[in-house]
C-alpha cells in the first residue's frame, strides 16, 4: 500500500503539470493564452467541420467549438470514428480530443494546432433538414407581380 | 455661387444608376445556379428575392428617369459613389436573409467589405453557411475588384462618352486600350483567364491535400476570387489556416501578387513585352517596399522569439506581410495572435505595408506604388537640386510603360491622394480610440479597413460598436473609390442644401 502511494506521489510530481492542464479548454483560452499552454497536453472538444484531410498516416481535422476552429493533426486510423462533418446541410460529429497543443508548431510551419493522442466521440452528427420558407416564397411572388406591373407601366410610357 | 442640382441632373443620375443596378441584379443569378447545383432551396429563394428587389428598383429608375443625356463629370462621379452604396445595400439582402448575420448593418458591413475587396467580416457560424451564400461573398469581391462600373461598362452599357467619367470615378485612371469599354472588357478577360488557371491549381492542390473534389474546386474558385481581387474572404472561418498546406500558401501568394499588379502591366506582359516588369516603377517600388517592410516584421518577430526557427518565422511573417501589402487580408494566424505573438515593431511593419498597397489600376486599395514611386523620385530630384550647382538642370524621369518626365502636376496629385489616405487612416484610428481600443490596435484595424486589406487584430467582431462598424464601412468605400467620387457626392449634397 505504501509503495502504491509512493508511486502515485511520484507520478503527480513528474506529470502533475501535464495532468492538471489536460482539462477541457476552449479555443479562446488556447489562442489567447497560447504561450501558457504551448507543449502541454490539453483536452479540446467541438464539432468537426469541413473536410477530413488525409495526408498519409495522419490527417487534418478542423474542430470548431463555437468560437473558433482549431486544426487537429491526428492518426488516420482514428478518423474512422468520424462519420459526419459540419457544413450547411449537416451538424458534424462532436469530438473530444486529447493531445499536445502547439502555439507555433515546428512540424507544421508555425501553425497553432493540436497533435491528437486520443479521440472520443461525444455525440454523432446529424443531417440538418432545411424546410422551405414559404414567407420568402410568397414575397417572391408579390415582387414578381410588381415587376410585371412595372413592365406594363414601361409599355404605357413608351406609347 | 453654387447651383442647385436640377431635376434633369437627378434624372440623368437615376437613369445610369438604374442600369448599374440591373447589371448587379444579373450577377445574382450565379449564386442561384450554385444553390441549385448543391440543392439549397432556401438560399436560392434568398437570391431570387434579392434579384427581384434589384430588378424592381432598377427598372423603376430607368422608366422614371429615362434620358438621352450623357453624363458630365460630376454626374459620373455621383453615379459611381451612389452605385457602390446601393450595391452594398442590395448585396447585403441575400446575406441578411441567410440568418448568418446578426443585423442588416452587419450584412451591409460584409457586403461593402466584399465589394471594396477588404475582407473584414462579421459573419457568424461561417462553417455552416450555404454554398450559394459563400459563393456570393466571394463573387462580390470578384465584381468589386474589377469594379462595379467595369461590369456595367463591359456588358450593359453601349459606348458613350460618360463611360470614361464613371471609369475614372471608380479609382481607375489608366486606359489600357484606346476605348474605355474595350479596357473594361480586357480587365475581365485577364481576370477570367487567371480565374480558370487559379481555380485549377488550387482545386488540384486541394484534392492532393485530402479535400473532396467538388469542395476542393469550389474552395479553389472562391479562394482565387478573394486572392486575385485582393479581397481576403475565405470559405471557412479559419481562413487560409483551414488548409494546413504550404503549397496552398505559395499559390495564393502568387495570385495575390498577380492581383496587385497593374492591368496595364498584365497587358504588356501578355503582349510579349516581358522586360517591362523589370523596368516598371511600380514593380521596382513594390519589391523595395516588400523587402523593407518584411525586414521590419522579421526583426520584430525575432526580437520577441515568436517562432521556433527562421524558416517558420519567414513562412508566417512573409505570408501576413505579403497579404497585407497586396491588400488581400488572408491570414494564416488567428487575429488575436497579432497581439499575442507579434510585437509592436512587427505590427508596424504590417501596418506600413497595408498603408502602401499595390499598383494603380489593379484590384488593390491604399496609396499605391505609382504614387509612392513618384514621391520617392521627387525626393531624389530635390536632393539632387540641393547637392548640384545652382545652374545645373535637374530632370527626373520614371518608367511606367513608357518614359515619363516627373512633372510637378504628377507629384502634387500623388501627394494629395497620399495625404487623403493618411487622413482617412488617422480618422478611423481616432474613432477606434474613442471607443476605447488602444492606439496600435485602432491604427491597425483602421488602416486595414481604409486600405481595403482585411487583416484583423481582433477589433472587427460582431460585438464591435455600431459607430465603429459604420466608420469602417465609410473608410472601405472612400478608400476603394480613391476619394474623387466621394468628394463629388459631398459637393453634390452641399449644392442640394445651399445651392441657388
Amino acid at each position: 500500500m505504501k509503495n502504491k502511494f509512493k508511486f502515485i506521489f511520484l507520478l503527480i510530481l513528474f506529470f502533475g503539470q501535464r495532468l492538471v492542464l489536460a482539462q477541457n479548454l476552449n479555443s479562446d483560452d488556447l489562442i489567447k493564452q497560447a504561450r501558457q499552454y504551448d507543449g502541454q497536453v490539453v483536452t479540446y472538444s467541438g464539432e468537426v467541420i469541413g473536410d477530413v484531410m488525409r495526408r498519409g498516416e495522419f490527417a487534418w481535422v478542423n474542430i470548431n467549438d463555437g468560437n473558433n476552429a482549431i486544426g487537429v493533426w491526428i492518426k488516420t486510423g482514428l478518423t474512422k470514428e468520424i462519420n459526419i462533418t459540419g457544413n450547411y446541410k449537416a451538424q458534424g460529429d462532436f469530438l473530444e480530443i486529447t493531445g499536445v497543443f502547439y502555439r507555433a508548431c515546428l512540424k507544421h510551419g508555425g501553425d497553432l494546432d493540436i497533435h491528437a493522442q486520443t479521440l472520443h466521440k461525444i455525440s454523432s452528427g446529424k443531417i440538418i433538414e432545411h424546410k422551405l420558407d414559404f414567407v420568402k416564397l410568397e414575397v417572391s411572388f408579390i415582387l414578381l407581380g410588381a415587376l410585371f406591373l412595372i413592365w406594363i407601366l414601361s409599355l404605357f410610357k413608351r406609347k | 455661387m453654387i447651383f442647385k442640382p436640377r431635376l434633369k441632373d437627378l434624372k440623368t443620375i437615376g437613369f445610369y444608376l438604374g442600369k448599374i443596378i440591373l447589371g448587379l441584379a444579373f450577377t445574382m443569378a450565379l449564386p442561384i445556379l450554385i444553390g441549385l447545383c448543391f440543392g439549397e432551396l432556401n438560399p436560392v429563394l434568398d437570391f431570387v428575392l434579392s434579384i427581384l428587389i434589384s430588378l424592381v428598383l432598377g427598372f423603376l429608375l430607368i422608366i422614371f428617369c429615362r434620358t438621352e443625356e450623357d453624363l458630365n463629370w460630376v454626374q459620373g462621379m455621383i453615379v459611381v459613389s451612389t452605385s457602390w452604396i446601393i450595391a452594398m445595400i442590395l448585396g447585403a439582402i441575400p446575406l441578411y436573409l441567410s440568418g448568418h448575420w446578426k443585423s442588416f448593418l452587419d450584412a451591409c458591413f460584409d457586403a461593402m467589405s466584399g465589394f471594396a475587396t477588404t475582407g473584414l467580416t462579421l459573419v457568424q457560424n461561417l462553417d455552416h453557411i450555404s454554398y450559394a451564400h459563400n459563393f456570393w461573398r466571394h463573387l462580390i469581391m470578384f465584381l468589386g475588384g474589377q469594379g462595379i462600373i467595369v461590369i456595367a461598362l463591359s456588358f450593359f452599357v453601349r459606348g458613350f462618352s460618360g463611360a470614361f467619367k464613371m471609369y475614372v470615378g471608380e479609382g481607375r485612371d489608366e486606359r489600357i486600350m484606346p476605348n474605355v469599354i474595350n479596357t473594361a472588357r480586357f480587365i475581365w478577360m485577364v481576370s477570367i483567364v487567371y480565374l480558370i488557371l487559379g481555380t485549377l491549381a488550387l482545386g488540384i492542390t486541394g484534392i492532393f491535400n485530402g479535400m473532396q473534389p467538388a469542395n476542393s474546386f469550389f474552395h479553389g474558385a472562391c479562394i482565387f476570387m478573394a486572392a486575385f481581387d485582393t479581397g481576403g474572404f475565405a470559405p471557412q472561418s479559419q481562413n487560409i489556416l483551414y488548409y494546413h498546406s504550404i503549397i496552398y500558401e505559395i499559390i495564393t501568394i502568387v495570385i495575390m501578387v498577380l492581383g496587385a499588379l497593374n492591368f496595364k502591366l498584365h497587358y504588356h506582359l501578355w503582349s510579349g513585352n516581358r522586360k517591362e516588369i523589370f523596368k516598371n516603377i511600380e514593380v521596382v517600388t513594390l519589391c523595395v517596399t516588400i523587402l523593407t517592410t518584411f525586414f521590419i516584421v522579421a526583426v520584430g518577430l525575432a526580437q520577441l522569439g515568436s517562432y521556433p526557427n527562421a524558416l517558420v518565422l519567414f513562412r508566417k511573417g512573409f505570408y501576413q506581410l505579403i497579404s497585407g501589402h497586396t491588400g488581400t487580408g488572408f491570414q494564416t494566424i488567428y487575429p488575436q495572435q497579432f497581439l499575442d505573438s507579434w510585437n509592436p515593431l512587427a505590427l508596424c511593419g504590417v501596418i506600413i505595408a497595408m498603408a502602401l498597397g499595390g499598383a494603380v489600376c489593379s484590384t488593390t486599395g491604399a496609396i499605391k506604388m505609382l504614387r509612392i514611386g513618384i514621391i520617392l523620385k521627387a525626393f531624389k530630384e530635390d536632393l539632387k537640386r540641393i547637392i548640384m550647382p545652382d545652374k545645373a538642370i535637374v530632370i527626373e524621369k520614371f518608367h511606367h510603360i513608357k518614359e515619363i518626365f516627373l512633372e510637378d502636376k504628377l507629384i502634387r496629385s500623388a501627394l494629395t491622394i497620399t495625404l487623403a489616405y493618411f487622413v482617412l487612416y488617422g480618422l478611423g484610428t481616432l474613432v477606434g480610440m474613442f471607443y476605447g481600443y488602444p492606439f496600435l490596435e485602432a491604427l491597425f484595424e483602421s488602416t486595414s479597413a481604409a486600405a481595403n486589406v482585411g487583416l484583423s487584430c481582433g477589433i472587427t467582431s460582431i460585438t464591435m460598436p455600431a459607430g465603429l462598424k459604420i466608420t469602417y464601412i465609410i473608410q472601405m468605400w472612400a478608400g476603394r473609390l480613391e476619394f474623387m467620387s466621394v468628394f463629388a457626392i459631398i459637393g453634390f449634397l452641399v449644392a442640394v442644401i445651399k445651392g441657388k
